[in-house]
């Protein structure tokens, strides 16, 4: 973790993407006034005229990779940040724009635009870490204000922040939910799903849809072999698999290995 | 030859990316460009071949500041599909999680994006140095709305428990009781709001708008209503393609919504207070009144104004659902299966103004065609003619300056870009 000045100063990048993760700083209303007294806001064009130039100490980015020209201005960003840490499912695996990357994007492109040819996007939603060097990442669609908060505290102390990398499942035991899966036969993605949400979907009596994306170590056949038992067909499990996270590997894999079968 | 170019390039306090280029030629303004260049994300597209429960939480993704908006319009829409009407304490919670958001993206543009304009700061940061009253409150006040969507839809940003039909598990009464003390605080926070705001100096500017909101027999608009206009527009939202149409300009990947006759209007906190005064809610009104308000505001710089009084509304409304509320024996209102397919539209009021979502679904659940108009897409074209006016109106004045007018002129009207890539840089030339 590299040494930091009194005054570390923040920046806010985004590139394709909903604006909810950076929407997450502004959101940590306890918080924000004192986080402001610590760090310096260099660059957050969501919140603030005022852009100072990098180098920056810690530099957080939103969205994923689908132009010409972010290609090359993720390199500008890497080049100007000590810390970079990205935000969301966007910019960790593609989010739900890289859905692009199982179709034909000019078709996308033409059912959207009635004149396609001012479009220029790229043929693939990619995550930064394709383009750059990453030194933390931060899942969810959003992420959460927790891991956020708990992020750059760690950044600012020169410590490693506590991000763990098991399933909702602990978390949901953790919170004392029953198992919507056992008990609702719900299709829940928990098993294989990374920590971090606080198990929501579940306490709302729901099955966890993945945002915060594969696990470390997910072992999805057996459960897609279980949802499958429970009545679930190969086309919802499909769709489940690729949505928020559709390009992260484990999830990519199960929805191509969905597709499969049912052709 | 005096051809000047006043340039934008990145648009700030608003959210997602646009510029804005003005061209001057001989003191006169040749073209105004509002260009929205950030990337298309194509929901439109990748929503076939979705089942219809899907589109509440796709959709959602479309933007972090109004989510619930998408959830709302998409289970309408799919709603009028199957056949199903949601009613009684379920369509209130609807109401109560939309009040929700109403207050928390207000409280945030009022505050954090808006405020510093009319107090000479960069940053709500900068404002807080100063005035960390006046920064507290406002945060105070955007928490009680997050609070209202966590306590609700699971949490403040993309919530997880809206469902086609309603909710997944409706709040038990413990839950709802929570929000009762933060609400009530916060409806006085919103009135302190709009008397402090009342006092800000405005820019003296008319704008000659064509408002379109939705307009409810009983209620202040958020979930249901005809559509209605300044020019006496009133139909019903299944017809709203036939008086508004899309279209693409070359400068921007948002589409830009005209009436059909060609003409720019506005969506938002104006058209909705213009069209539905009457609907405002008791303290609202009585505010409204002794603020002397006046009936339409036509002044853009005052929309800040009028935010704050749908602030008070939308608390008014959630304390009222709170403290009237039963939990419901059932959560939600199946869906019949077979599933019926079908065309279905609907149109809610986001924040920012009218969205409106058009399915068609087959009998096997899966979506064939989808159609967005979000609220920014329509101001996009009505936003370039404010622009366009406050140039004529101080074309003698320096770049820097005039650069700076823009911004508050476009930043007025709290556009959304995420929401409407399906926006913003001021590139200004001069001639």
């Amino acid at each position: 973790m590299p040494a930091l000045g009194p005054n570390p100063r923040l920046a806010v990048f985004k590139f394709a993407s909903c604006d909810g993760c950076q929407l997450t700083l502004l959101d940590c209303e306890d918080e924000l006034l004192t986080l402001t007294r610590r760090v310096e806001i260099a660059d957050f064009r969501e919140a603030s005229s005022q852009v100072i130039e990098g180098p920056y100490d810690l530099t957080l980015v939103e969205g994923s990779v689908t132009t010409e020209e972010d290609r090359h201005r993720v390199q500008e960003i890497r080049a100007e940040s000590r810390f970079l840490v990205t935000i969301g499912a966007c910019a960790t695996s593609g989010g739900i724009q890289a859905l692009r990357n199982f179709a034909d994007v000019e078709e996308f492109s033409r059912v959207v635009y009635a004149s396609p040819q001012y479009i220029r996007t790229l043929a693939t939603s990619t995550p930064i870490r394709d383009h750059v060097s990453v030194d933390l990442e931060l899942r969810g669609c959003p992420i959460s204000k927790h891991q956020l908060l708990e992020t750059i505290s760690a950044v600012l102390t020169r410590r490693t922040p506590d991000l763990p990398t098991d399933s909702v499942c602990i978390e949901c035991k953790r919170r004392g939910n029953v198992c919507v899966l056992v008990a609702r036969g719900a299709t829940c993605l928990g098993p294989v799903t990374q920590a971090g949400c606080g198990a929501i979907c579940p306490a709302f009596h729901r099955g966890c849809y993945g945002c915060f994306g594969p696990q470390g170590t997910p072992n999805v056949p057996p459960l897609t072999h279980r949802l499958h038992e429970l009545g679930a067909s190969r086309g919802e499990l499909l769709r489940v698999f690729r949505t928020f996270n559709a390009a992260a590997p484990a999830f990519r894999q199960a929805s191509e290995s969905e597709e499969r079968a049912k052709t | 030859m005096t051809e000047r170019t006043v340039a934008v390039n990145y648009v700030a306090r608003v959210e997602g990316e646009g510029a804005l280029r003005v061209r001057i030629e001989q003191q006169r303004v040749r073209e105004v460009e509002l260009r929205i260049f950030e990337p298309p994300r194509f929901f439109e597209a990748f929503l076939r071949g979705r089942a219809y429960t899907e589109a509440p939480d796709i959709t959602a993704r479309i933007c972090g500041i109004c989510p619930v908006a998408y959830q709302m319009s998409a289970a309408h829409a799919l709603e009028r599909i199957a056949g199903i009407e949601v009613s009684g304490t379920v369509r209130a919670l609807r109401r109560l999680l939309y009040a929700g958001e109403w207050i928390e993206s207000h409280a945030l543009h009022i505050y954090l994006l808006h405020l510093p304009d009319f107090l000479g700061f960069p940053d709500a940061v900068h404002l807080a140095e100063r005035h960390p009253e006046i920064v507290k409150q406002g945060l105070e006040l955007k928490r009680a709305g997050n609070q209202v969507m966590e306590t609700l839809g699971g949490r403040a940003i993309h919530p997880i428990n809206v469902r086609i039909g309603g909710f997944y598990r409706c709040p038990t009464s413990e839950e709802m009781r929570t929000l009762r003390s933060p609400l009530e605080r916060a409806l006085a926070q919103a009135e302190a709001t709009a008397r402090f705001v009342a006092t800000l100096t405005f820019p003296q500017v008319q704008e000659d708008y064509q408002f379109v909101a939705l307009r409810h027999p009983e209620e202040y608009p958020m979930n249901q209503g005809r559509v209605v206009s300044s020019s006496g527009l009133d139909l019903p939202v299944e017809r709203f393609e036939e008086a508004f149409q899309e279209q693409q300009v070359p400068w921007s990947n948002a589409l830009q919504s005209r009436s059909k006759e060609g003409g720019t209007y506005l969506v938002g906190p104006l058209a909705r207070f213009a069209l539905n005064r009457d609907r405002l809610t008791p303290r609202a009104a009585e505010l409204a009144k002794e603020l002397k308000v006046p009936s339409p505001v036509l002044n853009p710089f005052q929309a800040i104004l009028v935010r704050a009084l749908e602030v008070v509304v939308a608390c008014e409304e959630a304390l009222r659902i709170v403290r009237d509320y039963r939990e419901p024996s059932e959560p939600f209102v199946p869906a019949p299966t077979p599933f019926p397919g079908g065309v279905g539209q609907a149109a809610t009021e986001a924040p920012r103004g009218l969205l409106y979502h058009r399915y068609e679904v087959g009998q096997d659940g899966l979506i064939r065609e989808a159609k967005i108009v979000p609220p920014t897409a329509q101001n996009q074209a009505r936003i370039e003619e404010d622009v366009r006016h406050l140039v004529e109106r101080s074309v003698e004045a320096e770049d820097a300056q005039l650069q700076d007018a823009c911004e508050r002129a476009i930043r007025n009207h709290d556009p959304c870009i995420s929401c409407a890539t399906h926006f913003l840089r001021l590139d200004l030339q001069r001639n």
